[in-house]
């Protein structure tokens, strides 16, 4: 989706930037938390004016090295140097003042105070002056915010456009930016690239983490592949093919869902016909009027930047909020109205869900991975007369820990000592287990390796292809287009029309999630 | 080259340490002698004959131990209650309050039919007192789930509420009309009285203890192997999850709420129906707050407060004895209560956390 | 119109402890500590203000030494929550106990003593003004000065860096500590703050409002202050409002009983308990409201990690 042969425009040239001497340099850095090594003898340097990415896989090391760099944790070994002389980056404040600026993946705002309060806290100046010169910032890099708004009603994009200003009111020297598109619509993209390329101009040097190749491939100079916590190696991205990053990066090809083709003509599982609802979070966006069918055999993608409704949709859907029973009918499982059910009943009427946040919903971190089944899994035989049979339980937990390939030290082990991904394959096999046949997935995907995500989706197009009805919700478009037959986007709280997903180009999805909706409009109406 | 490491820092365990568990009420009760004997040797009593009256002289006599257990009665019946709220999270602290209802409500029957000798009296109050501390905490769960109202505060309000009505009571109403103007009830008739369990020894312990022993064993096989108790579990650690999985949410804060509730009036149908004998303007030493330290000291758990409960009585019994042989003031079992949780709460940190040294994950452990 | 004057001359005093606590509450939950033990540390200040004002005969070292009682206690609670990670609820009823424990014991030969009254201020010309005047421009020292500090926090909340800074550590810690503020030290200093206010109110209720000692003599007005920070939405303005409308309501029963209407003592007693539940009620109900003023981060702990 982004043109990797598109020429670079530098104006620093290639040879000033290999011969200038490096304005950070990290020297076999090391730190351990009590489960893993997290960065094992990392060497690393940056200098002015590039663009160096740090690609690797969830968990490959990358967001714990930018912490070191940032001073939000220190190294347990090894030498950090700033322009050739050592440094000992205490905390963030140290970094800043040496010049280092950084944009976290989740943002450092505060919601409930304005932009300008919020850059006060670590930019100098008065309230005043500081709104000026976010201003005159916003307008010479092509950001434009507006200075005095609350935080809680920006969106994304917005976002990251202060924590980018942020960072450039203090002049600094290197940029770190920590995923900075895993949350921005494709055209957001765009402007984004532009900006950076504008720094760099400047000589200002950026580490640009990512593990998306073909964004590395435009944008970057040069890639350090973290893999298991150490360096894979340092290449020219842009001489370097997108499979063979792959292959640094994960150890092997990156595999794919198997596919057939759905032939969508079952029978309609679930049908949500015009779903408004306020949300009494005052942050959240409501939903408005929100129609979609899913029929048996079908993978239903809802698409769409986090934040836009899909949190309430998913809580809607699977009994977590209800609905007044005057409005049950707006959500039917099988023709019968559920809007107003609770959890329970609707997991009893073969409708399954997995919500995006593994720890404290999905699970309860502190319990052991069999007490972990009965959450949902009670119905199975593991209670009688309101007693909990553990023989059963323990069963299911193993059943659950074999089919999913899931690494623990047994079912006795705390959720908590299992990795994302591992948890992740417990949670939607503990799901699975419950034999669904109306299955809502929420991130599948999210912060998890790729061996376990790729397993998690043939699950999911496996369920599909044995004549069940599929939701997922997903941040990740490759993905959606991965394994889903038609999708929808989520816009504000509005949902688009669903279109095939063969009969859509990534392009127009992307569009649709800026609130486009038109972008894909079925061309024969028109 | 490096930053200096703290020398200790605290790593989350990934699953609670078994032996800290086990070894936390042991420093708590520890270092809650220790400053309670600095405080009392402080205020100018001689600390051998304070720790003799505290820990010698409850065990010394049968009467002694009979009291002991008469105490330990209420503590343990009202803590196994608050234990199931505790667990998820709802914090009833209206124990008090509910031991009152629950006491005024039962003495509605002995006071009408004073000379009755119906062997259904005593059954009838425990069921009406009972009932009522259940409805008393059931206010709280009305406004808390009716109109999100924090359950502290409501339960603590009810509290001052249920000492004025008792006021009002033994001073109008149910005054004893024989009883000199003294704000109390009649003498309650024999009927009315919980028997005695070994009569004719002079000791007091009666059949509120058998009761106590019945609802500590029924409590530990609910808490152990039901359902219900993991959705309490689950609603106090991970709300999210409860609703998740579909726990009802107010159903836990019923459930906590009117267990607790009940479980209180039954300690005070116990205290009106046993060692006081009448409704009287004062009836628990504070048993439902000391029995929120008991629960927690107790580690939550239905055997875990048998022993802290009885632990709390000895402090009961012991502080009498002292007050009388070394002038220790009544308030004194107020001030051990207070260190007791303190320290509890500290020391638990060592079962969640435990404390490495900074330099362990020195550069040499790179693997 | 005497009982008029009485009960809204005698509600800025009446609720000069309970803003006092809620005002040292408000700061300490804006930083996202819930701190329970107002009651305890407004008893033990209670008691070592009498004792202090007693031997003394001056009200300032009572003042002073209540606060500072207060502040040792909450520092027991400061490093309960913020070192050994207990639940703040907990935490706050452990104080709490330890609190009116230590103040039964301390004061306990000093039952029924009696102290002079503090004086009352006449703000010239002003407090000649008929009804307004004596309601509002004579009274003591401590009333003008507990607005004052009411005044002064707003101005600190909204109008300073450092109270820009308490707030976004209550509303989220994690991100707090990544731009570099300590929220230890922050959260350390805030419920300091709250321990020498929640002094100063029972300093002020055992030797000024009823200067005489009795055990027990808070009665659960440090639970209404903590009840007044959700009435007034963790607003100080409105918490401000609240506490005056309380302190009339404390007072109604003995104008009510001056005024020679006969109820029930018990009965007139119970009210200010049950107005704070039914106010309670009528403001929680509202979870938007709530939700939207309450520090986000309120009863969790954090602990840096690194």
């Amino acid at each position: 989706m982004i043109d990797p042969a598109k020429p670079r425009n530098d104006a620093v040239g290639d040879a000033e930037r290999t011969c200038s001497p490096a304005l950070l340099e990290m020297i076999g850095i090391t730190k351990c938390y009590p489960a893993v090594v997290a960065n094992d003898g990392i060497d690393l340097q940056v200098r002015p004016g590039e663009i160096h990415a740090i690609l690797g896989e969830n968990g490959a090391g990358k967001s714990t090295l930018m912490k070191l760099i940032f001073g939000v944790a220190t190294p347990d070994g090894g030498e950090i140097r700033w322009k050739g002389q050592p440094v000992s980056m205490e905390n963030p404040a140290t970094a800043r003042s040496l010049g280092i600026g950084m944009v976290f993946q989740h943002f450092s705002l505060f919601e409930t105070v304005s932009i300008t309060e919020n850059i006060s806290l670590t930019v100098p100046g008065t309230l005043q002056d500081l709104s000026g010169r976010i201003r005159r910032m916003s307008e010479e890099f092509g950001l434009p915010i507006n200075p005095d708004a609350l935080v809680h009603n920006l969106s994304v994009g917005e976002r990251q456009r202060v924590e980018i200003i942020r960072c450039l009111l203090q002049e600094p020297e290197l940029l770190i930016l920590d995923e900075p598109t895993s949350v921005l619509p494709l055209p957001y993209v765009r402007q984004l690239f532009a900006t950076l390329r504008r720094l760099a101009e400047r000589g200002i040097a950026i580490l640009y983490i990512s593990h998306k190749l073909e964004e590395i491939r435009e944008i970057c100079h040069r890639a350090t592949i973290l893999r298991q916590g150490r360096v894979r190696g340092t290449v020219d991205p842009a001489r370097t093919s997108a499979s063979e990053l792959a292959r640094m990066m994960i150890g092997r090809e990156i595999p794919h869902a198997r596919h057939k083709r759905a032939s969508r003509s079952g029978r309609v599982h679930l049908r949500v016909a015009d779903l408004s609802y306020n949300d009494p979070d005052p942050h959240s966006v409501d939903l408005k009027q929100i129609s979609f069918e899913v029929r048996a055999g079908e993978v239903f993608g809802i698409a769409g930047v986090s934040g836009n409704g899909q949190f309430a949709l998913a809580r809607l859907l699977s009994g977590e909020e209800t609905l007044p029973a005057e409005e049950s009918g707006r959500i039917v499982l099988f023709d019968k109205p559920i809007g107003s059910m609770g959890a329970e009943d609707r997991r009893a009427r073969g409708l399954a869900f997995v919500p995006e946040e593994r720890i404290g919903r999905g699970a309860v971190p502190d319990l052991s991975l069999s007490q972990n089944v009965l959450l949902t899994g009670h119905r199975k035989g593991m209670v009688r007369r309101g007693f909990i049979r553990r023989r059963q339980r323990d069963r299911f937990a193993e059943r659950c820990i074999d089919e999913m390939d899931v690494r623990c030290a047994g079912h006795r082990a705390p959720a908590t000592s299992l990795s994302g991904g591992n948890l992740q394959k417990f949670i939607v096999g503990r799901e699975l287990l419950l034999e669904p046949t109306t299955f809502v997935v929420s991130q599948p995907t999210w912060g998890i390796d790729v061996g376990a995500a790729a397993l998690v989706r043939q699950r999911l197009v496996d369920l599909r292809d044995a004549g069940n009805a599929i939701v997922v919700i997903s941040e990740e478009l490759e993905e959606l287009f991965e394994i889903s037959d038609r999708m929808a986007v989520m816009y504000e709280g509005r949902m688009s029309v669903p279109v095939a997903t063969t009969s859509v180009r990534p392009e127009q999805v992307g569009q649709m999630m800026i609130g486009h909706f038109d972008a894909a409009a079925p061309r024969q109406t028109a | 080259m490096m930053t200096p490491m703290p020398a200790w820092r605290m790593v989350p365990r990934e699953q609670p340490a078994v032996k800290a568990l086990a070894a936390v009420p042991l420093v708590t009760i520890g270092l809650t002698i220790l400053c309670s004997v600095i405080l009392f040797t402080a205020l100018g009593s001689s600390p051998s004959v304070v720790l003799y009256n505290f820990f010698v002289d409850p065990f010394t006599s049968a009467y002694n131990i009979g009291e002991l257990l008469i105490k330990a009665s209420p503590l343990i019946l009202i803590a196994q209650g608050l234990a199931i709220g505790f667990r998820a999270r709802i914090w009833n602290i209206g124990a008090e309050g509910q031991l009152t209802i629950g006491a005024i409500a039962a003495s509605l029957i002995p006071i009408t039919w004073s000379r009755s000798e119906s062997a259904l009296i005593l059954p009838a109050m425990i069921l009406l007192g009972a009932t009522a501390g259940l409805a008393w905490a059931g206010i709280a769960a009305f406004f808390r789930t009716r109109y999100n109202a924090n359950e502290i505060i409501v339960t603590l309000m009810l509290n001052q509420i249920a000492f004025q009505l008792l006021y009002y009571l033994v001073t109008g109403p149910l005054r004893d009309p024989m009883g000199f103007n003294f704000p109390q009830s009649a003498p309650f008739p024999d009927a009315a009285l919980y028997p005695p369990l070994f009569s004719g020894a002079g000791v007091r312990a009666n059949l509120s203890v058998l009761i106590t022993i019945l609802v500590s064993l029924a409590a530990w096989i609910l808490v152990s192997k039901s359902f219900s108790s993991f959705r309490l579990l689950v609603g106090g650690i991970a709300p999210n999850a409860a609703r998740y999985a579909g726990f009802s949410g107010s159903r836990a804060i019923w459930i906590s709420l009117l267990v607790g509730g009940a479980a209180a009036g039954l300690a005070g149908v116990g205290e009106i129906a046993g060692p006081i004998g009448k409704l009287q303007r004062i009836l628990s030493p504070g048993y439902g707050f000391a029995a929120i330290i008991v629960a927690f000291l107790g580690g939550l758990h239905p055997l875990g407060i048998v022993m802290a409960g009885l632990f709390m009585a000895v402090i009961y019994i012991g502080s009498d004895s002292a007050m009388l042989a070394a002038d220790i003031p009544t308030s004194a079992p107020v001030v051990f209560q207070g260190f007791i949780l303190v320290f509890y709460l500290a020391a638990h940190v060592f079962v969640r956390y435990e404390f490495r040294r900074g330099s362990s994950l020195a550069p040499g452990r790179r693997t | 119109m005497d009982a008029f004057v009485f009960v809204f001359g005698g509600a800025f005093m009446t609720a000069t402890p309970l803003l006092l606590a809620a005002l040292g509450e408000l700061t300490v939950e804006k930083s996202g500590v819930l701190n329970l033990s107002v009651e305890g540390m407004m008893a033990l200040a209670a008691a070592i203000a009498f004792m202090a004002t007693y031997n003394t005969g001056s009200h300032l070292l009572g003042f002073a030494a209540g606060a500072v009682s207060a502040m040792i206690l909450s520092v027991v609670f400061a490093t309960l929550v913020l070192f050994f990670m207990a639940n703040q609820v907990a935490a706050g009823l452990a104080t709490g106990i330890l609190g009116l424990g230590l103040s039964a014991l301390l004061a306990r030969s000093y039952e029924a003593f009696t102290l002079a009254p503090l004086s009352k201020l006449d703000v010239p010309l002003l407090s000649d003004i008929p009804i307004l005047g004596p309601i509002l421009f004579h009274q003591d020292l401590v009333v003008y000065l507990t607005i004052g500090i009411g005044v002064g926090l707003i101005a600190f909340f909204y109008r300073t860096r450092a109270g820009l800074i308490l707030r976004v550590v209550g509303e989220n810690p994690h991100i707090a500590h990544s731009l570099g503020f300590s929220v230890m030290k922050i959260r350390f200093r805030a419920i300091l703050f709250g321990g020498f206010m929640a002094g100063l109110a029972g300093a002020y209720a055992s030797t000024v409002l009823t200067p005489v000692w009795s055990q027990g003599m808070i009665v659960g007005r440090g639970w209404i202050a903590v009840a007044l920070v959700v009435f007034g939405t963790w607003r100080p303005l409105r918490v401000m409002m609240g506490a005056y409308f309380f302190g009339a309501a404390l007072l109604g029963e003995l104008a009510v009983q001056s005024g020679g209407i006969a109820i029930s003592s018990q009965l007139m007693t119970c009210m200010p308990y049950v107005l704070t539940i039914i106010v309670l009620a009528v403001v929680s109900r509202d979870a938007v409201r709530i939700k939207l003023n309450a520090p986000v981060s309120l009863g969790e702990n954090y602990r840096p990690i690194g």
